[in-house]
């Protein structure tokens, strides 16, 4: 059900939807179908527990943060219900959303707990005979859409910054895997928080979500999913001029220069691109590989994808378990005949892995050319492309041809290639000689785009904050 | 109770014991072993090692450390009433203050730094020149803290939990008429999972181990709570040894301004709990209260009649306000400066002398008619003894309250938003309320 001030209520249309588990392509359950009138009563008790005296605006910070410490223990808790959830829902490799998602969404919370109550603002030597101080005050009723590909974990991004900051949130889960996220609203009502300071509501985009990227009474709104979808929110957003901060899709370059360890870099770009079911915003889907190891790359990394176990995600073994569902796996298959179709050279995989649930086999595209449908467009699929370059000027100019500008990566010994292709990328993180670390203390987020705004660490702070100025006249200034 | 080094238990080199007091009756608790410069040695050995590059402790996550320190808080929860109990036979603090409020604040300052570990960053700079430049905070490395007996327990989490949120390792010597809740935290500190060597504690004797630490050649720093007395020695040693940094809480004798326009009964309970809170023993207790001079008498008398209420009595027991002073030493201090009070003209309002028969009782005391020159109003009591001063002027009474080569505190009661802004910017105080 629709999760509204700490209670479970049935849809106002009382319409529910299913959700499928994507393994097998079968209905696991019907949840409630949240539309613009339970968006309107969501906002309703944000709005009231945002109330100037609130038991939720009166809180001490620091009890804000022992509230988001609690709700960690709690996942840590209950982490193996809720990975068999975002398994059997999500169709993650249980062993990958045991031993990533759940460690990650419980450091992600225990990281902005500990934020709570150093929002500082500043005290300001203005010119005259006044005090003047900035009070960091919480921006207000926060809209939150998420997507399905790290259902808790994009769920613990949102929330760590916007409770800590004592915001409070109207949540929109992605309708292709609502179960985690409403379950852990069942541990924030145990928790205490106080209610309507969260609300969590399963619906559609086009519905759900829409209401709330135009909602009057919505002071910002976070989204995290397609540019395309980004653009829309962006252009709701106006009519009241929400602050919007958009993490969107990617096409990343992965370079490889010659120098770098190939053992290494093969599988680690094998990662980058195959890691989630090549489900990720920051897929490292452009490997740009140096022509002198070109040839062996490629073979190596044809060689690791055959490797790769794509099978039942509940089983230990599977390292790639299905697309999240049918519209997905449609898609997916559809940028592999535009691989063909354009002429990109079909090194392995290529099609369905299974005949039940949405499987694909993992799929190398050499011999890729800039222009192709593949390297330009976000495929969200197990589909690699490698792409051969010469000297570094030219790969930088062509990784950063792109509308793009999420992550790059770049494998190399040398130093000062390391310095220089970093400094060059316009990519909101680069990693050098590893590819997808994640730390709840570092930022993320998209040039270009790719978004607006930085989620995690320190930065993710002012996303959620509204600075106001107090200046008081006195009696005589002194410094 | 042994010394703590390497999340072991240790007999004193020396072989000496600390008989440890109960301040309220007079008898001995127990014995602590006694931690004299061999130990503090060992200790700092310890530190040193659980400091090395590669250790388990420099190389673990910063939000790791975070991770042990809130642990560490739930361990100080779930044992808050040992501790309470603890801190209440050996220092003589209120039980229910020891609980609600010490206990309290030793958990929350834990979850503070718990929260900064991961939180500690340094920059990247901007500088002239094909370079790249960036600032690392690194932790200093073995730190040295000497803390004193008026809130061991919560003194004792203030000076580890910033020093392990950013990596250091600790050695740590709690007063030798306190050491009880420090031990008791060193076995929390094994439970929590801390590497052996990241703390140590080594009770013992300000003049020895003290010392020894203040002037260790590899204690990169040393941070003391106490009085400013011995602070000037320990920034001396620390000059003469290695040049260690040094932090330094010191004493005070804090001016609590009341204006005319306050309101006069949250004015005198404020400047009475500011005064007699924890038997006087604070650094931070205003004891020089001026009194603007329009409500002057009226305060006084309220002054009065409010420490008269004030009950004695056995720390454990409600209803009681005040326990003992902690040692005869300050016992003597206390009844010393009240006769120098009285010596040079204070008008003696109520109290004055021992209360009770048992134990180191001193009777709240109240002086009115408290001129600027006198001992009492320039000295610190660190006892229950309450100096009311009159003034006329906003201006006089700043240039009286910055007289001092203290600055710790200093508080204001006015509802005139614009006479609070003043003072607040005039004081040289560190904390103004």
């Amino acid at each position: 059900q629709i999760f509204i001030n700490n209670e479970w209520h049935d849809a106002v249309s009382k319409k529910t939807f299913p959700t499928v588990n994507p393994s097998t392509a079968e209905v696991i359950c019907q949840v409630a179908e949240g539309d613009k009138a339970d968006v309107d009563k969501a906002v309703k008790a944000a709005k009231e527990a945002f109330r100037l005296g609130s038991p939720w605006r009166r809180m001490d910070a620091s009890h804000r943060g022992l509230l988001l410490n609690r709700l960690a223990d709690l996942i840590e808790r209950d982490s193996a219900y809720l990975a068999t959830l975002e398994t059997l829902d999500n169709g993650k490799p249980y062993s990958v959303s045991y031993s990533v998602d759940l460690p990650l969404v419980v450091k992600c919370l225990r990281y902005y707990a500990g934020w709570a109550d150093k929002n500082h603002g500043k005290t300001i030597p203005i010119d005259g005979d006044y005090f003047c101080y900035t009070r960091h005050e919480p921006v207000g009723v926060c809209g939150q859409i998420i997507p399905w590909n790290f259902p808790l974990l994009m769920q613990a991004w949102k929330l760590g910054p916007a409770l800590a900051t004592g915001n409070t949130v109207v949540m929109k889960v992605a309708e292709q895997t609502p179960l985690t996220a409403l379950y852990v609203a069942s541990l924030i009502k145990e928790v205490r928080f106080p209610e309507g300071v969260v609300n969590i509501i399963p619906g559609y985009g086009h519905t759900a979500g829409a209401a709330i990227s135009s909602h009057m009474d919505i002071d910002k709104v976070a989204f995290t999913g397609s540019t395309e979808v980004g653009q829309l929110i962006l252009q709701a957003a106006s009519r009241n001029l929400k602050k919007v901060t958009l993490e969107l899709g990617g096409k990343s370059p992965n370079i490889i220069l010659s120098d770098a360890d190939l053992e290494d870099a093969v599988e680690q770009a094998h990662f980058a691109l195959f890691f989630n079911q090549g489900q990720c915003c920051c897929a490292g889907s452009r490997t740009y590989v140096q022509e002198d190891v070109y040839n062996e790359f490629v073979e190596r990394s044809v060689e690791r994808a055959k490797k790769r176990i794509v099978g039942d995600p509940f089983s230990l073994q599977t390292e790639q378990g299905p697309q999240v569902d049918e519209d997905q796996f449609k898609k997916v298959l559809g940028y592999i005949s535009a691989g063909k179709r354009d002429g990109a050279k079909l090194m392995c995989g290529g099609g369905v892995a299974a005949d039940r649930g949405y499987f694909i086999q993992p799929t190398i595209f050499g011999e890729v050319k800039d222009n192709m449908t593949i390297a330009r467009e976000e495929i969200f699929g197990p589909v690699m492309q490698i792409l051969k370059f010469k000297t570094l000027e030219e790969v930088i100019e062509r990784g950063n041809d792109t509308q793009y500008g999420l992550a790059a990566a770049v494998f190399t010994r040398d130093i000062d290639k390391a310095h220089y292709i970093s400094a060059a990328l316009r990519a909101g993180t680069v990693w050098i000689n590893c590819y997808d670390v994640f730390g709840a203390q570092a930022p993320f987020g998209g040039y270009k785009a790719s978004g607006n705004g930085r989620e995690l660490g320190e930065y993710s702070l002012e996303n959620y904050t509204e600075v106001k100025t107090v200046t008081i006249k006195v009696p005589q200034k002194n410094s | 109770l042994q010394i703590f080094i390497n999340n072991e238990w240790h007999d004193s080199s020396c072989g000496r014991k600390i008989p440890v007091y109960n301040p309220a009756t007079g008898e001995k608790i127990c014995e602590v072993e006694e931690g004299d410069e061999e130990d503090v040695d060992k200790a700092v050995k310890a530190a040193k090692e659980a400091f090395q590059l590669g250790s388990v402790w420099r190389r673990m996550d910063a939000s790791d450390r975070g991770r042990l320190l809130n642990k560490l808080a739930d361990l100080v929860e779930r044992d808050q009433l040992i501790l309470t109990t603890m801190e209440t036979i050996d220092s003589g603090k209120l039980f229910l203050i020891a609980y609600f409020v010490d206990l309290m604040a030793a958990v929350k300052t834990l979850r503070y730094y718990g929260g900064w570990s991961d939180k500690i960053q340094g920059r990247t700079i901007p500088v002239d020149g094909e370079y790249f430049t960036f600032t690392r905070h690194e932790p200093v490395g073995v730190c040295g803290q000497i803390i004193p007996w008026n809130f061991p327990l919560l003194m004792f989490i203030w000076k580890i939990a910033p020093a392990l949120c950013c990596g250091n390792t600790v050695v740590i010597k709690p007063a030798e008429q306190t050491p009880l809740t420090a031990l008791h935290m060193a076995a929390l500190v094994k439970e929590a999972g801390f590497p052996p060597g990241v703390v140590n504690v080594v009770p013992g004797y300000g003049s020895t181990a003290g010392a020894a630490i203040a002037s260790h050649m590899y204690i990169d720093k040393v941070a003391f709570t106490g009085s400013t007395e011995v602070g000037k020695l320990i920034k001396e040693a620390a000059g003469k040894s290695n040049l260690k940094r040094v932090t330094l809480e010191l004493g005070g004798k804090n001016p609590n301004i009341v204006f005319a326009d306050a309101d006069l009964d949250h004015a005198v309970e404020q400047a009475h709990h500011g005064l007699f809170f924890n038997q006087g023993q604070c650094c931070l207790a205003g004891s020089r209260i001026f009194v603007e001079e329009t409500i002057y008498e009226e305060f006084v008398r309220r002054s009065v009649e409010r420490a008269k209420q004030r009950v004695l009595g056995n720390p454990f027991i409600p209803g009681v306000d005040q326990g003992p002073q902690i040692d005869k030493k300050q016992f003597d201090k206390i009844l010393e400066l009240i006769e120098s009070g009285r010596k040079e003209g204070a008008k003696l309002e109520c109290g004055g002398s021992q209360w009770g028969d048992k134990g180191l009782f001193v009777q709240p005391t109240v002086f009115s008619d408290v001129t600027d020159e006198m001992r009492i109003a320039k000295e610190e009591i660190f006892g229950p003894v309450q100096q009311i001063m009159k003034f006329k002027t906003i201006d006089e009474v700043i240039k009286r309250a910055n007289s001092t080569h203290y600055g710790l505190v200093a508080g204001v009661f006015t509802q005139d938003i614009n006479k609070a802004l003043t003072i607040a910017s005039s004081l040289q105080a560190g904390t103004v309320w």
